[in-house]
Parts: structure tokens; sequence; C-alpha cells
């Protein structure tokens, strides 16, 4: 399992039987590889599908069914096709369970940046508003530092906001943080990995949980 | 009354300069065979109101790189980077809105609304010039609704009448749109009777319908 799989898989962890996830494109698109047997879950896909399946093999790839990577998928028994204004109102309606988002950038507030790069045209924002607007759990998958090896945890975002509303919780390769009033709170540690390695990879300020375990180990 | 027509007698009704609504989530459930019979037109100055601008040189990217597109109105159009490259040499407008934005602004347009107030996008870039007003305690933005002279949309299959159904995830903007133009001209795989869809199925009443042309070639 790489570092990406791994966080995926740490992800799935979060959800519960019975609830509807939207998964974002990047990182959040493995999580549908990892969830537990035991737990059933139903995909919302914010182009119009209730109820998405695995990847087609080559063969039966319907071109009228893609997810909102505009990926091929498939859909399940009990699936359902809607529009896309239905499909945005069941997400601002607070309808969707979980989101599973990828980021840029996370504040010490628990709000982030998702859609846009300064000093770039800005011409795509695609559905990233709605979800973290109206997602009733909001979970962020990410590696902790960018290609350059700068924290992507920061005091302050750089990169324009996508919503005042603040994640629930943060998933990276080196740490899992909750966000509560008071800003972000450590709660684990990935497997080999040191606190110090996290607080030197972190600039923004966080909490350290109660509850949190230096040895405890994730198992996917 | 036959509402069946070709894809070049629909094009030649749309005139320079007139704002046109495009169907489709990418190139799934897009008109491509009206796209490219509007592509073989003189036709230029539009305004197209679609999620996206298609793929370089393939959808409504043709249009783009036969500068036929004047401003467009959308939520995501990085993924086609000549559309970026015609917004920064100057030669198109973009606007640019969420998503569920978009799709509610077109569906209040053909809904007759004069507007809603949404939290999404409140705070951020997008906002920057709109107006603004807490309700429940919550910061909302004013969007006006989305009308359009044309709406072109993807179907999978009409009746005579223009009863229309779609095909999975190509259903997407297609409703929408097909109540917010003041002429639209839906592109069908298939035409049957009346009577052969049922009336549980159809998403489309007719009413919304003027033209109906069948899907050429691929």
């Amino acid at each position: 399992m790489n570092v990406k799989q791994y966080i995926a898989a740490r992800a799935a962890k979060e959800l519960k039987d019975g609830d509807i996830v939207n998964l974002g494109i990047g990182i959040p698109t493995l999580v549908a590889d990892y969830i537990p047997s035991d737990v059933k879950v139903f995909l919302h896909s914010e182009n119009g599908i209730l109820g998405v399946g695995p990847t087609p093999d080559l063969e039966h790839i319907d071109q009228n069914l893609v997810n909102a990577g505009k990926m091929p998928v498939t859909v399940l028994e009990g699936s359902s096709f809607f529009d896309s204004a239905s499909s945005f109102a069941m997400i601002r309606g607070g309808h969707v369970s979980v989101s599973i988002l990828g980021v840029l950038q996370i504040d010490a507030k628990g709000r982030i940046a998702n859609w846009a790069v300064p000093g770039k045209s800005v011409l795509g924002v695609g559905g990233a508003m709605d979800l973290l607007e109206g997602s009733k759990k909001v979970i962020v998958t990410t590696m902790h530092t960018n290609s350059q090896g700068e924290s992507k945890i920061v005091k302050e975002l750089t990169y324009p906001i996508t919503s005042e509303r603040k994640v629930d919780l943060i998933i990276t390769d080196l740490a899992v943080f909750a966000v509560k009033k008071d800003g972000l709170h450590l709660i684990e540690l990935s497997p080999g990995v040191s606190f110090e390695e996290v607080q030197q990879k972190t600039d923004a300020p966080f909490h350290i949980a109660e509850s949190f375990n230096k040895g405890k180990e994730v198992t996917a | 009354m036959s509402k069946l027509i070709t894809c070049e007698e629909a094009v030649k009704k749309v005139k320079s300069g007139s704002r046109i609504m495009v169907g489709g989530f990418g190139l799934v459930g897009s008109p491509l065979s009206l796209i490219a019979a509007l592509a073989q037109s003189e036709v230029k100055d539009l305004e197209i109101i679609s999620n996206n601008l298609g793929e370089p040189g393939r959808g409504l990217g043709v249009l783009v790189r036969q500068k036929q597109v004047k401003k467009a109105i959308g939520s995501y159009f990085t993924s086609n980077p000549e559309v970026v490259k015609s917004y920064q040499d100057k030669e198109m407008d973009v606007e640019l809105l969420p998503q569920g934005t978009m799709s509610e602004a077109i569906r209040a347009g053909g809904a007759g609304l004069g507007g809603f107030y949404t939290p999404v996008s409140a705070g951020t870039k997008i906002a920057e010039n709109k107006e603004e007003r807490i309700i429940n305690g919550k910061k909302n933005v004013f969007q006006e609704p989305l009308n359009a002279h044309f709406a072109l949309i993807k179907a999978n299959k009409a009746d005579h009448l223009g009863n229309l159904i779609y095909n999975k995830s190509a259903r997407n903007f297609n409703p929408m749109m097909a109540t917010a133009a003041d002429v639209v001209i839906a592109e069908v795989d298939e035409i049957v009777e009346v009577g052969q869809i049922s009336p549980e199925e159809i998403v489309t009443p007719h009413l919304y319908v003027d033209y109906i042309v069948v899907k050429e070639g691929n």
C-alpha cells in the first residue's frame, strides 16, 4: 500500500453503515476501494448519480455513465439518476452525510482552499464550494506537504478560500487532526511517524487531543 | 405538426450574438451534432451557458478554437486549456459560477423566478460583487436567474410531440436548460411514436421542446 492508499484506507474507517458519501477527485476517489465489507454506503456523484459502483472493465464502459471526474463508472442495484439541479439540492440541502475532499491548503481554523491558485486565471470551480457548504460532515484527505515540501496546514490561507465553513477531520500521510471550535486537534500519528516530524511539518498551531495516542496503529 | 428538423435547419435559427445554453457534463450529454452544425455556420460572438466548453477541438471546444464564442458562463473551464489561453488573450470573457448555483439559476430562469439566495460562495472571491444577506444567521449571496435565446440539449429518446427521456448521467443540465430558453432544440438518439414512452418515465414534457433533431453519425 502506498501513502495515498494508506490515507484513503484511513478515511474509509470514518464511514458508517448507511452513509450517503460524495468522493472528490484524487485520493478521495481511492476511498471506495477500502470501505469495510460490513459497512454499506451509497456513493453520490454530483453529475447526477446515487449508487455509484466500481470502475467497469474496458468491455463494459458506457459513454453515458461517468462520475464527477468524468471517469467511467458502473451503478449498483437501487441506484438512481437525476439532473444537476436536483443533485446540488441534495448537497446544499444537507442530504449528503459525508464528503471527502482534496485540498491545496488548510488553515488553523480548519477552513480550506481547494479551487484556485493565486496568480493563475481562475476558470474552474465545479462543485467544490457546494460540497463544502452543504455536506453534513467534511473529511479532507491530503499529503501533509506539497511538492515543494511546504506544509499544506498553514496559519493563514494564501490561496483563495473555498467556503467559510470549517472541515471536520483532516487525514494526511503523517497524522489525523479533528477540527474543533478552538482549532486543530492532533488525534493520531500514522505508523512510524514521530510527533516531532508532524510538529516540524505543520505550520499552523494545533492542540494535542486528550485521547491522543502516539503508538496507535492503523490497520487497513 | 412535426417538430422534427435537420441540424442544418436548426442552426440557421441561431444568429450571431445569440445567448445559447448547451447541455452536457464535459462531452457526456452534450448535443454534439448540433454543435458540429454550429461550427459549420458563420455565426459568431456567441454567449454560451454550459458547465464546460468541451475539450480542445471537441464539442464546444471547436467553437472556442474557431473564435465563435464571445463569452462563456459555466462552472469548470480548466479542462480545456484553449479556453484558458483564449481568456488570457482577451478573445473571450468568462463568468464562473459554482456548479450548483449555475444549475439552480437555470432552473429559476425556467420557473419564472427572479433569482434566489444561496450560502454557497458567500465570503469567497466568486461572490465579491454580489449582494449579501444574512438569513437565519447565515451569510447568503443573491444569484440572478439565467435565461437564453436558445437551448441546445441532448436526450436519449423523444416522441413526435417532443416528450423526452435521458440516458444515465447524460441527463445532467439538459432538463433545466429545456425550460429556460426561448427556443429549445433537442438532439436525440431515437424518435418513437407518441404513447411509446410511459407518462411515468417522461422527464421533460413536450411543452418545453420546440424542435427535435436526430443525432448524426457518432
